[in-house]
């Protein structure tokens, strides 16, 4: 009992402890750099973006298929050009921003939303949770792409829609996860002596159950941020994501496909965006999970926590 | 057994019933095929035979509950778009999207076990970071853009294998490959973190102190026990190898049950789509029954009651 109790609380600590955790995180050379790419993307996408949306429009058709790692026509054009002479590097920038903003606001939906109908349909069960996860075993049983066609087919192309769609199919993973875990917390001595000192069960959800759910949530969100990104890429690739005016690394993959043997790098480029994004997403979460989980976060830093206490 | 088969049956079919009540009404919201089907100035009177004729001029109450007591006897109606019932359609695409799943799972098992054990064996040395970081590269990369790729390198520019189609043998090889890519990735990963917990466990630790070898062990004793874990996600990914399919027809024009549902939306052919989503749903229904089976088989402490 005593052991499982440390092993539950061990990363709500941690997490709250944002030095310590980048002290951790700076150990790990993978992660680290994982963590850099990620806020650099993040931050061109959020600064570059707006900046170059016009000359990531800007057609020059004497610069058609104009070819990549070429400086004759200015840093601008480094990347190539696409089949109406606009450059690839802007178009990128500008699509990071989409692409960024569809799987954050997809995971930010998904794991708001899934942890709280987990908690309060772990915690009250009976037949709103028996219906709940009858619910979530039938979006489980659809195949997401295929939803998401239906769906996307119906509505129009737009990032709201796109969010939904993921939004609702990435809904179960969030929800059988902070289920399962409030299932476990409702029996724990903490839970019942709140009860017992007459805390109301909103209460005992927000104070006492929720701060142990969080981190599990979080670190399964830093796992469906990759996939995320994945999944919506394949949608606006398959033609029912996004479309012009609005740009994300799919639709530059799908324009790309057309001019494929004649100018590879349309679709090499915006393919390789979306690989170092969601490696590097996770890379990280792959981290966050070894760090959290005591019996591997023991081997990873054997001496150093105890090396430190010296010090001190 | 029975009485475990029955109810895991029951509750996926109300699962299922649900699917197809969500389907029948989300495919009549993209409109009316009518509009796709005829003329730009076909007379009301055109539309209303065209309606008339494929039972879309009854209410929509009327037409659900049709549509369910047909379904019920597999009659999915008549495919708008081919020209054959529906059913025909969608079963006749199945068998080519099962064994495109069952040759990509069964090589991805091979692949990703000793994979996965092999980094356990040893955590946190470079055989294990190598390993671990090649899952989660595999898992990252986005698999249209990995098929687009090799087509280019492969197809195009080498001229080893064709590009689309399904003829010889060589024309297994990429889609294959596509659909095993994240499979891969996460089954490996999986694999890893469940063997490390078993590898750790008291009888394990107990008999590499008595002299067994750690490859003996790891690959008699602990793969089994580690056993469950490995199942529940393969049996997970092997459903959505659907998705994966979806993404191959698009690039190969690989004919399966994921082209059908491609041409079926977008050509509004409502009742191939619901015969679609009825056979995928019996097929994922019928896979959670042989994993909850094979649970048994691998593991004698679970009993089927």
């Amino acid at each position: 009992m005593a052991i499982s109790d440390l092993a539950v609380t061990r990363p709500a600590r941690s997490s709250g402890r944002i030095g310590e955790t980048l002290a951790q995180l700076s150990r790990s050379p993978l992660a680290f750099i994982s963590a850099i790419v990620l806020v650099a993307l993040v931050l061109v996408a959020v600064i570059g973006a707006p900046l170059l949306r016009d000359f990531a429009n800007t057609q020059n058709l004497r610069l058609r298929f104009f070819p990549p790692f070429s400086l004759e026509h200015g840093w601008g054009y480094v990347l190539g050009a696409d089949a109406l002479g606009r450059s690839i590097l802007a178009q990128l920038i500008v699509g990071a921003r989409t692409s960024f903003l569809v799987a954050g606001a997809t995971v930010a939906v998904a794991s708001i939303t899934g942890m709280t109908i987990g908690m309060v349909s772990g915690y009250f069960g009976g037949i709103v949770d028996a219906v709940l996860m009858r619910i979530s075993d039938i979006i489980v049983t659809v195949p997401s792409l295929l939803l998401a066609l239906a769906v996307l087919f119906v509505l129009e192309p737009s990032v709201v829609n796109l969010v939904l769609v993921l939004a609702i199919a990435r809904l179960p993973v969030y929800l059988r996860v902070s289920r399962a875990q409030t299932l476990e917390l409702r029996e724990r001595v903490f839970v019942e002596s709140s009860r017992a000192l007459g805390t109301s069960d909103a209460a005992i959800i927000w104070r006492d159950i929720r701060p142990l759910v969080v981190p599990t949530v979080m670190t399964v969100a830093m796992l469906e941020l990759a996939s995320v990104m994945l999944a919506a890429a394949g949608l606006s690739f398959l033609g029912v994501g996004l479309q012009r005016p609005d740009v994300d690394w799919g639709t530059l993959v799908s324009e790309g496909r057309e001019y494929l043997t004649r100018a590879w790098w349309a679709t090499v480029f915006p393919g390789t965006a979306i690989l170092i994004t969601a490696l590097s997403a996770n890379l990280l979460s792959n981290w966050m999970r070894a760090n959290a989980d005591p019996l591997q976060a023991a081997a990873m830093e054997p001496t150093s926590s105890r090396e430190e206490a010296a010090r001190s | 057994m029975l009485k475990f088969l029955s109810v895991r049956l029951t509750t996926s079919l109300v699962a299922l019933l649900g699917v197809m009540v969500m389907v029948f009404f989300l495919a009549r919201l993209t409109g009316s095929p009518a509009a796709l089907y005829l003329p730009v100035d076909a007379t009301d009177a055109m539309v209303e035979a065209f309606n008339r004729q494929n039972g879309l001029d009854q209410p929509l109450l009327v037409q659900f509950t049709n549509f369910v007591s047909n379904a019920l006897r597999f009659d999915f109606g008549q495919s708008i778009a081919q020209q054959r019932p529906a059913s025909v359609a969608a079963l006749s695409a199945m068998p080519q999207t099962i064994l495109l799943a069952a040759i990509s799972m069964g090589l991805t098992l091979l692949l990703a076990i000793p994979l996965g054990t092999f980094a356990a064996l040893r955590p946190n040395s470079a055989i294990d970071r190598a390993i671990t970081t090649f899952s989660l590269f595999v898992a990252s990369i986005p698999d249209f853009w990995f098929a687009l790729v090799c087509v280019l390198v492969f197809s195009v520019n080498l001229g080893w294998l064709p590009t689309s189609g399904q003829g010889s043998l060589l024309s297994w090889i990429l889609p294959v490959a596509t659909v095993m890519l994240h499979p891969v990735g996460v089954i490996t990963q999986v694999v890893r973190g469940a063997m490390l917990e078993t590898l750790n466990a008291g009888y394990v630790q107990n008999a590499r102190a008595r002299g067994y070898s750690w490859k003996r062990l790891a690959f008699r004793h602990a793969l089994r026990n580690a056993a469950l874990p490995i199942i529940t996600i393969a049996g997970d990914r092997a459903g959505g190898m659907v998705n994966g399919a979806v993404i191959v027809s698009a690039v190969f024009a690989w004919p399966g049950i994921g082209q059908v549902l491609v041409d079926a939306v977008y050509n509004r052919d409502f009742a191939v789509i619901q015969a679609g989503v009825f056979v995928v749903g019996i097929a994922v229904i019928l896979l959670n029954i042989l994993v909850d089976l094979i649970y048994a088989v691998a593991d004698p402490r679970i009993r089927i009651s």
